[in-house]
Order: C-alpha cells, then sequence, then structure tokens
C-alpha cells in the first residue's frame, strides 16, 4: 500500500518538475516555432521531424504542447494561489472572530457550495467575454470554499490552545496571533488540498478553453488544440490524441502528488479529499 | 428534520437571487451592448441600423437601470415567465421544456454506466484487498478521474465511431445515440464512486458484526452481499447525490461534443449567442435543480440510517 503510493507520489513529482522544466525551457526544447505555420507540412502524422505530428496549418503540434504547458501551469498555480488565499483568509476571520463574522463568512460558502461551479465558471468566463484573464478569475471565483472549511475547522480547534491564550495576554493583536501563531497550523492542509487544486484547475481550463473560452489563437493551449483537431479525428487522430494525453499526465501527476502529501501530513485526511465540497 | 428542509430551502431563494444577480450584473458589465448583439442576431450584420438597435433597446427595455431590468425580470419569472430568447424569438420557458428530457435521459444513463462500473469494481476491490484486481481497480479510478472528459469523448468517438463504425457520433433518439456521451460521463463518475465504495466497504468490514457474522460461519459471498454492502451503501448515497450536480457540469461539455440536444448544449450555446434570457433561466434552472437534488438526498440519507439527525448544526 504505501510502497505503491510512495512510488506514485515520487512519478508526480518527477513529471511536475519535467513539466515545469519545459515550460521554463520551451523556447530551447522546441524543434520548431510553435506558431509559425507552413502549410505544405500540413496535418503530417509523427515522424522525425514533426514528434508529435503537424496540424491544420502545419505547425508542429509537440512545440505547441510544450509552450501549451506554459499556460496551463500558469493557469493551474495563479488560479490556485488566488483561491487559496481568499479561502486562507476567509476561514481563518471565520474560525477567529466567530459568531456574526463565522455565521456570514460560512453561509457565503454555502452559498458558493450551492451552485455547481464549472457551471458558473463558465457563465462568469462566458459572459465577461474570452480571455486567459477572465478564465483565470472565473475559476478563482468557484475554488475557494474548500479551503475556507478546512482553514476554519483547523484554526476552531487551534485557538482554544494555551499558546495562544499566552501570545494574547502578553500583549499580542489579533492579526498577529493569526499570522503568527495559527497560519503555520493551516500550512499543511492547505499544500494538500492545493496540490490536487492545481490539477483540477488545469482541468477545468482545459475544460473552458476546449469550449472555446480562455486564450485566443494562434496561442498554443492544450483544450483548444483538442477543440481544433476534432474536425481532423477522422483523417489525422494525432492532432486529438497528444495534447489530450498532455493534459492527463499533467492533472494525474498532481492527483498523485496530492495523495501522496495527504499520507505524509495528514493520515487523518485519508480519502476524504475526494468528498469535494 | 422540518426545520433543516426549510433552512435548506431559504437556502435555495438566496442562491437562486445571487447567482440571477450575478448573472445580470456580468451581463452588464460584459463588453459590447446587448441591443446590438440582438439586433445583429435578428437581422445580420449587413443589415444594421442604429434605428433598428435603438428600436430593440426600447422593446426589450434595456434602456432601463440594471437594477429595474431585474426587478422587471425577477417579477416575471416568478410568475414562470422567463421572457423570450433574444435570438429565436420563442419562449425561453418553452426552448427549455423541449430540452430538458434529454438531459435527464443522459444524466440518468450516465449514473448508471457508473454505478454498473462502480458497484462491482469497488466491492471487489474491497474484498480482495491488495490483490491484482484491486491494484486495477485503484488505477483506474485514479486514471479516470485526472482524465478530461472532453479528450475521453473523442477518443472513443475516434474508436467505435472512427475506426470500428459501430456507433455514430450525433444523433438523439435512438439508444445507440445515447452510448458514447453515457459512457464518457459514467467513468467519469465511476473513478469517483469505486473509490468511496471501496473506502467504505473497508471501513464496515473491520465491525464487529462482520466477525460475528464470520464466527457464525456465514459464507464470505453473503456476509458481503446482506452484511456489509448495505451499510457501505450509505455513504454512496451522498456521493451519488454530489455526482448529478457535477453531472451537469459534464453535460455541459458532453453535450457539446455529441450535440445532444439537451439543457447543457442550450447553455453554452446561449452563452456564445449572448441570448441573456436564455442564459439567465438556465442559471437559475441549474441552480434550483442542483439545491433540490442535494436536499433530497439529505433526507434519503437521515431515511436509510436512522443514527443521522439534522437537529443540530454540524
Amino acid at each position: 500500500m504505501s510502497v505503491f503510493k510512495n512510488k506514485l507520489t515520487l512519478i508526480g513529482m518527477i513529471i511536475i518538475l519535467l513539466l515545469l522544466c519545459a515550460a521554463i525551457f520551451a523556447p530551447v526544447l522546441t524543434p520548431h516555432n510553435p506558431n509559425t505555420q507552413c502549410l505544405s507540412q500540413a496535418l503530417k502524422g509523427p515522424c522525425s521531424d514533426y514528434p508529435c505530428g503537424t496540424d491544420e496549418f502545419g505547425r508542429c503540434i509537440f512545440s505547441r504542447i510544450i509552450y501549451g504547458a506554459r499556460v496551463s501551469l500558469a493557469i493551474g498555480i495563479a488560479v490556485t494561489a488566488v483561491s487559496a488565499a481568499i479561502g486562507v483568509v476567509l476561514g481563518m476571520a471565520a474560525g477567529y472572530y466567530g459568531r456574526a463574522v463565522d455565521e456570514i463568512i460560512m453561509r457565503i460558502v454555502d452559498i458558493f457550495l450551492a451552485f455547481p461551479g464549472l457551471i458558473l465558471a463558465l457563465v462568469v468566463a462566458g459572459l465577461l467575454g474570452p480571455g486567459i484573464g477572465n478564465v483565470m478569475l472565473a475559476l478563482a471565483l468557484v475554488g475557494w470554499m474548500g479551503y475556507a472549511r478546512v482553514v476554519r475547522g483547523t484554526v476552531l480547534a487551534e485557538k482554544e490552545k494555551e499558546y495562544i491564550e499566552t501570545a494574547r495576554s502578553l500583549g499580542a493583536n489579533d492579526l498577529y496571533i493569526m499570522f503568527r501563531h495559527l497560519l503555520p497550523n493551516v500550512i499543511a492542509p492547505v499544500i494538500i488540498m492545493a496540490s490536487v487544486g492545481i490539477g483540477y484547475a488545469i482541468l477545468a481550463a482545459a475544460g473552458l478553453s476546449f469550449l472555446g473560452l480562455g486564450a485566443q489563437p494562434p496561442t498554443a493551449v492544450w483544450g483548444s488544440m483538442l477543440s481544433d483537431g476534432k474536425t481532423y479525428l477522422q483523417t489525422a487522430p494525432h492532432l486529438t490524441i497528444f495534447p489530450g494525453l498532455a493534459i492527463l499526465v499533467t492533472v494525474l501527476a498532481f492527483n498523485f502528488l496530492g495523495d501522496g502529501l495527504r499520507d505524509l501530513l495528514d493520515p487523518r485526511l485519508k480519502d476524504k479529499a475526494w468528498n469535494r465540497g | 428534520m422540518l426545520n433543516y428542509i426549510s433552512r435548506r430551502l431559504v437556502l435555495l431563494l438566496i442562491v437562486v437571487l445571487g447567482v440571477t444577480i450575478m448573472t445580470f450584473a456580468l451581463m452588464n458589465l460584459a463588453p459590447g451592448d446587448p441591443a446590438e448583439m440582438i439586433a445583429m442576431a435578428r437581422y445580420g450584420l449587413e443589415n444594421l441600423t442604429v434605428e433598428e438597435v435603438e428600436h430593440i433597446r426600447i422593446s426589450e427595455g434595456l434602456d432601463a437601470p440594471v437594477w429595474i431590468q431585474y426587478m422587471h425580470w425577477l417579477a416575471h419569472a416568478l410568475r414562470g415567465d422567463f421572457g423570450r430568447s433574444l435570438v429565436t424569438g420563442d419562449p425561453v420557458l418553452q426552448e427549455i421544456i423541449v430540452r430538458a428530457p434529454a438531459t435527464l435521459m443522459l444524466a440518468l444513463a450516465s449514473l448508471i454506466v457508473s454505478l454498473l462500473i462502480a458497484i462491482p469494481a469497488g466491492i471487489i476491490s474491497a474484498a480482495k484487498q491488495n490483490s491484482l484486481l484491486d491494484y486495477l481497480a485503484r488505477s483506474g479510478a485514479l486514471l479516470g478521474a485526472s482524465m478530461p472528459n472532453f479528450w475521453l469523448a473523442l477518443l472513443l468517438i475516434l474508436l467505435f465511431s472512427v475506426t470500428l463504425g459501430w456507433l455514430p457520433v450525433f444523433g438523439y433518439g435512438e439508444l445507440r445515440h445515447i452510448i458514447l456521451p453515457a459512457v464518457t460521463l459514467g467513468t467519469g463518475l465511476a473513478a469517483v464512486s469505486t473509490r468511496l465504495i471501496r473506502s467504505s466497504m473497508l471501513e464496515v468490514l473491520e465491525q464487529d458484526y462482520i466477525t460475528t457474522a464470520r464466527a457464525k460461519g456465514l459464507r464470505e459471498g453473503n456476509i458481503i452481499s446482506r452484511h456489509a454492502f448495505k451499510n457501505a451503501f450509505i455513504p454512496v448515497i451522498t456521493v451519488i447525490g454530489l455526482q448529478l450536480g457535477h453531472l451537469l457540469e459534464g453535460t455541459v461539455i458532453v453535450e457539446s461534443i455529441f450535440g445532444w440536444p439537451g439543457l447543457g448544449k442550450l447553455l453554452v450555446d446561449s452563452i456564445f449567442a449572448r441570448d441573456y434570457a436564455l442564459i439567465q433561466a438556465c442559471v437559475l434552472l441549474f441552480a434550483v435543480f442542483f439545491v433540490l437534488i442535494n436536499l433530497l438526498v439529505d433526507i434519503l440519507y437521515v431515511y436509510l440510517d436512522p443514527r443521522i439527525r439534522y437537529e443540530k448544526k454540524g
């Protein structure tokens, strides 16, 4: 069991590191410019010149996937960072101040949880108009509630402990107690949730860009590469296979990492994170 | 219990008001002039004149302040009048009623597919813990949870429609049309349920009454089917409820791929057409459906497990 898990965690970490390297060193690693069209080479299958073949404009799929990793990782990390920050601040305020503050914040959480997140994100991103920024905003808006709940729960348990009492009697103010004493307690669960959250955000962003929201052409994005490819499913299936594989491997890697971290940092949380919401 | 239900219904009210107000605000924040969009949709780009745009602005009430427009919409919506589609001119309610059966059918079929996979996989995985079958089931579940459903849909089309020619890509009305979309959505759900049924079964199998049943000499198959599964299934009900909500999310993309004439596709199409009346009604409907399903599941939960009470807030 633990061997199975640890191996997967390691695999996840290696894949994520490779992806980060690919994203950072994209200009060096790619055999072709991702946006250069070469119509004479259009719709070629994988070959030595083009490892994953070419699309309908003769652009190198492999290069576009590598550049797509930049966009995907950036979206995943940025969305998760913003969601986590909102969740931590609100969750900490709810747990620490209690009473009315707690009641108001947790009811807002209930309201947000009472609507399917991806549909809300779709409506928000769709109405604001296509663009990466709008997709990120929409996904952050629907992703913070889980963090708020977990952080509130942890703070609720922690704030009754004696060292908090001591800090207060020594004259520490609320902000100091929250960020100096309570914050370290919530870091572990937040990191666990965030590692799965990055994968989820990448998946959701790919879905939205598959529908035509998100980054606009010619930017290489995995989701829109897939939706472009589906026109040529019959003649050139590699247009569909490779970008999808990139999404799958990336999301899988973050899930492996999240699972492993959960076992490592907080065995009590085992399997609980699957009950999202 | 009644107290709990009424609290949830109040939540429903707030959610509906919240999402519709937000949608309304976003529509007005969004770039582009709604009146111009409608005029473009109705008369085409070439025939667009300033007079027509102004005429539509006044006839659709778009010249009023945003909050008046919202109150106006709400007053009508409460009476079941969601206005007319800005693009086709048909009543929105009618359009939704026409589309709803397709989505319900797809959701039901997906749920059946997911349970057909998850129940046996979860039980075998727990009963034969750490066996090859267990590893297979768990790997499958991990894979399924990370699989983008739009990619799975395309792969299924590639295999069963393009290569083998067994199933059609588009179409609606016959059994063979629903197979691919239902399998796409169902396998994703199965991934989550399998994991849950497995861990729930493992927990139950450690209970004393299972040991007692074993000590009595009952056969293992009997213990699992009659004693363990019944108790293990209770938490699964919750997840099925949550899944119905996520099914809604899934239908949005899957219906668009397969051209399935349901509410998910309607929502996507209306967003791209900026058909505001239709978007509002869809959002409202999704909110009501999602909250009611969750409420229903919670009530069912109490019914199935008398130990659970909702009197005290969690």
